[in-house]
């Protein structure tokens, strides 16, 4: 231990500790900025500057270990001078038009300067950057509002090793972005959104649905479908000042009711479906590769729902896409059977619907424009709209959320299991998956404790199990004690490890569950901030109660789904399946 | 095979493929090319398998790593306050009056770049400018034409281009 004074008070702490955690460890509580807790933390912003007795300059907190004996002032006069002036140097370079930022009572550039009690601005100069880039469908940069405190550097290459995100040339003329000349829309970016998540300002937001929405809305000729994700429901009720993990499916279902969609649908009923699908798929592959091996299956078989990871493999592992499964995420499947079986059951014009996806992602507003994504002609889904916006929605259209009663989604594309729910977290789709796979399998249920497999549920980036299959049905007997090993990884680097595994023929798996953001869907780009680790074990732990809340677990037992396949698709990977769910993909370019 | 491409290989085999060997392929490619290209960005990062945007942002914050276009000979003329105080600006005139071209642009004929630069550490032999690698001081308009008429004489004679410091 370390005995060290913080602001008068002797205190002990661990060797290794930074000044700001052992000030915060002892209840004090350093102002500061651009600290993300064990993500970002390089002392970018200067805020955290404290004194230390005997140092020449004062040292930023965040960075600093401390030392036996060191005597820290956190609050001295030259301290709270000092951080008034970086504050306000930062703001000199910073446009001041609060009033009509997407970020207004929700910035931390704010936040401070309140806290710190700025009553003025002292420096006014030549403001440094003006790039807007508009160019891609998901993520708006806009420049003259970053203030380089660097942690969308940190997640796009450390957290998520995409590497786009850069500061270019030095000083003043600094910048944070892609190279000079490049355009979001046009680079490497996988429209995560991780960066949007973790920006403190306004300079990186997502591309704004809203208005586009609200004129459907108000549009009488139209038809207005709109759909959540599973992930949604388990953050929503943060934007509304709920604690994190607090479920608000009921409330959400009636929020979209009031604000005047026609029909509220669940994407968690197309989760279902996408098990049907993506499990026969799986199957058909294994079958394939024990008793036809002449076939050359591809295995493992990789889960494709989530449009960044999709987009990172297309850059970055061309060579590796006949892993993935061949199936629409789900929200592009009930869009494409919106526009079609349900146009037909209700006999509305499939060209007078517009569907609206309520998502926590914003790489799905890129995914909806991918000419793949086009059904007869029309656009499967029409919008994509992040929690964070039907959040704005819902305070803009004057709904109390707080006070909403418990609502429903409509039939026929509303009912889901609760394997659908976990779709929204990181080991989800795979347990779902394991759930049906496994009773066709066998005829048996998932032998696990509550249908759970606990290795693949946590925050852990890369997580491993092994499934063995006893005395299956006569059907299946090739897989008489066979050891099905299954991985999920959520984040762009352990997909790139289990990517590297494949390439170089080491991966011992058959099935893999990749979603593109750190956590899953729970902590993806489109959701309420902030977002950090216990935040997302919250919504985790809430995504897996509203599954255990659900009678049905299943996807298969799902009724509404037998139904759907029964009038109108036939069987999984049938014909009218590929030709509404199913998918090719594109090799993009790596740089 | 494109040349850049081979020299980029060849100096990835010289100083190895690691992200600390970034900067020594960028000063080789510089050192050949006067600048680097978008092209040869990519081919590095290619090369190096790092991301594109991290080595243009490398590039970028170095002021001796170009990345526009340059002329062959590249002309900085140190900005700072001794120089400036010392003539700095009639010699820079001179220059511009001479090549026909302001700061931060390259004659026509692709031979000379013009630009401006921090101190160069030559303060007591003021006003300073550099042509490469080689270094001129005590400048005055009158030397300034006589130094760009030798390497005007230069090219016409179609000399190599010698990048060592003359000492």
């Amino acid at each position: 231990m370390i005995n060290i004074t913080i602001n008068n008070k002797a205190v002990q702490v661990e060797e290794g500790t930074t000044i700001f955690e052992a000030a915060k460890q002892n209840n004090v509580i350093i102002p500061h900025f651009c600290y993300m807790e064990n993500v970002h933390q390089i002392g970018s912003c200067r805020i955290c500057v404290v004194e230390v007795e005997g140092g020449k300059t004062l040292m930023a907190s965040c960075v600093t270990e401390v030392k036996e004996g060191m005597v820290v002032h956190t609050n001295s006069d030259r301290v709270r001078s000092v951080r008034k002036v970086i504050y306000e140097l930062m703001l000199s370079d910073h446009p001041k038009e609060c009033l009509s930022c997407w970020r207004n009572q929700n910035c931390e550039l704010q936040d401070l300067g309140n806290l710190i009690q700025i009553t003025e601005f002292r420096y006014e100069g030549a403001k440094s950057k003006d790039i807007i880039d508009t160019s891609s469908p998901s993520i708006v940069r806009d420049s003259s509002k970053c203030i380089l405190c660097r942690r969308c550097v940190t997640v796009c290459n450390d957290i998520q090793g995409v590497g786009l995100m850069n500061p270019h040339h030095r000083g003043f003329s600094t910048f944070i972005g892609p190279s000079e000349d490049e355009l979001l829309g046009e680079s490497v970016c996988t429209n995560c959104g991780q960066c949007v998540l973790v920006c403190p300002v306004g300079a990186l937001k997502e591309k704004d649905s809203t208005s586009i929405v609200w004129d459907a809305i108000f549009d009488k000729t139209k038809t207005v479908v709109v759909q959540t994700a599973p992930a949604v429901r388990a953050a929503l009720g943060e934007v509304f000042g709920y604690d994190p993990g607090t479920l608000v499916t009921g409330k959400m279902a009636s929020a979209l009711h009031e604000l005047g969609f026609d029909y509220v649908f669940d994407t968690n009923f197309a989760a279902d479906l996408t098990i049907m699908e993506e499990g026969s798929e799986f199957l058909g592959r294994v079958k394939d590769a024990f008793t036809s091996p002449e076939k050359a299956a591809v295995l493992p078989m990789i889960t494709s729902c989530s449009p960044g990871w999709i987009k990172f493999i297309e850059h970055r592992y061309p060579g590796q896409l006949p892993h993935l499964s061949s199936c629409k995420s789900p929200h592009m499947m009930l869009g494409a059977l919106t526009k079609s079986y349900f146009a037909e059951k209700m006999n509305i014009d499939p060209a007078k619907i517009f569907v609206v996806s309520v998502m926590p992602c914003t790489a799905k507003k890129f995914e909806i424009t991918r000419p793949e994504m086009f059904s007869n002609g029309l656009a499967d889904v029409d919008a994509v709209i992040t929690t964070r916006e039907l959040g704005r929605m819902i305070k803009d259209g004057g709904i109390d959320f707080r006070f909403l009663p418990d609502g429903e989604f409509d039939s026929p594309l509303g009912l889901s299991s609760g394997a659908a729910d976990i779709f929204g977290t990181t080991g989800g789709v795979m347990e779902a998956a394991l759930r049906t796979v496994y009773e066709l399998v066998t005829g048996r249920e998932l032998p696990t404790e509550n249908f759970h497999i606990q290795p693949l549920s946590g925050l852990s980036r890369i997580k491993t199990a092994d499934l063995k299959i006893e005395n299956p049905l006569a059907e299946f007997s090739f897989l008489a004690d066979v050891t099905v090993k299954v991985a999920v990884t959520s984040g762009l680097t352990g997909a790139a490890e289990l990517l590297d595994e494949i390439k170089t023929g080491k991966s011992p798996y058959h099935f893999i569950e990749i979603m593109g953001c750190p956590g899953g869907c729970i902590s993806g780009g489109g959701q309420p901030r902030p977002v950090n680790d216990a935040i997302r074990t919250k919504r985790l732990e809430a995504i897996y109660r509203e599954d255990e809340g659900k009678a049905l677990r299943k996807s298969h037992e799902n009724e509404d789904v037998k139904m759907l396949y029964r009038d109108y698709l036939g069987i999984p990977l049938g014909h009218k399946s590929h030709e509404l769910l199913h998918t090719i993909y594109i090799q993009r370019s790596k740089n | 095979m494109n040349p850049i491409s081979d020299l980029i290989r060849n100096l990835a085999d010289q100083h190895g493929r690691n992200r600390q060997n970034l900067l020594p392929i960028l000063q080789g490619v510089v050192e050949q090319e006067k600048y680097l290209s978008e092209y040869s960005m990519i081919e590095i990062a290619r090369e190096l398998d790092l991301p594109a945007s991290e080595v243009y942002g490398t590039a970028t914050f170095y002021s001796f790593l170009e990345h526009k276009k340059m002329g062959r000979y590249i002309i900085r003329i140190c900005k700072t306050i001794t120089c400036s105080m010392k003539g700095k600006n009639q010699v820079q005139l001179a220059i511009q009056d001479m090549l026909k071209i302001g700061i931060g642009e390259t004659t026509a004929d692709g031979n000379f770049s013009l630009l401006q630069t921090n101190c160069l550490g030559f303060c007591h032999m003021a006003p300073a400018m550099l042509i490469n690698n080689d270094m001129f001081t005590e400048l005055t308009p009158e030397k300034v034409r006589e130094i760009l008429s030798v390497y005007m004489n230069k090219k016409k004679e179609g000399e190599s281009n010698d990048n060592r410091l003359s000492t």
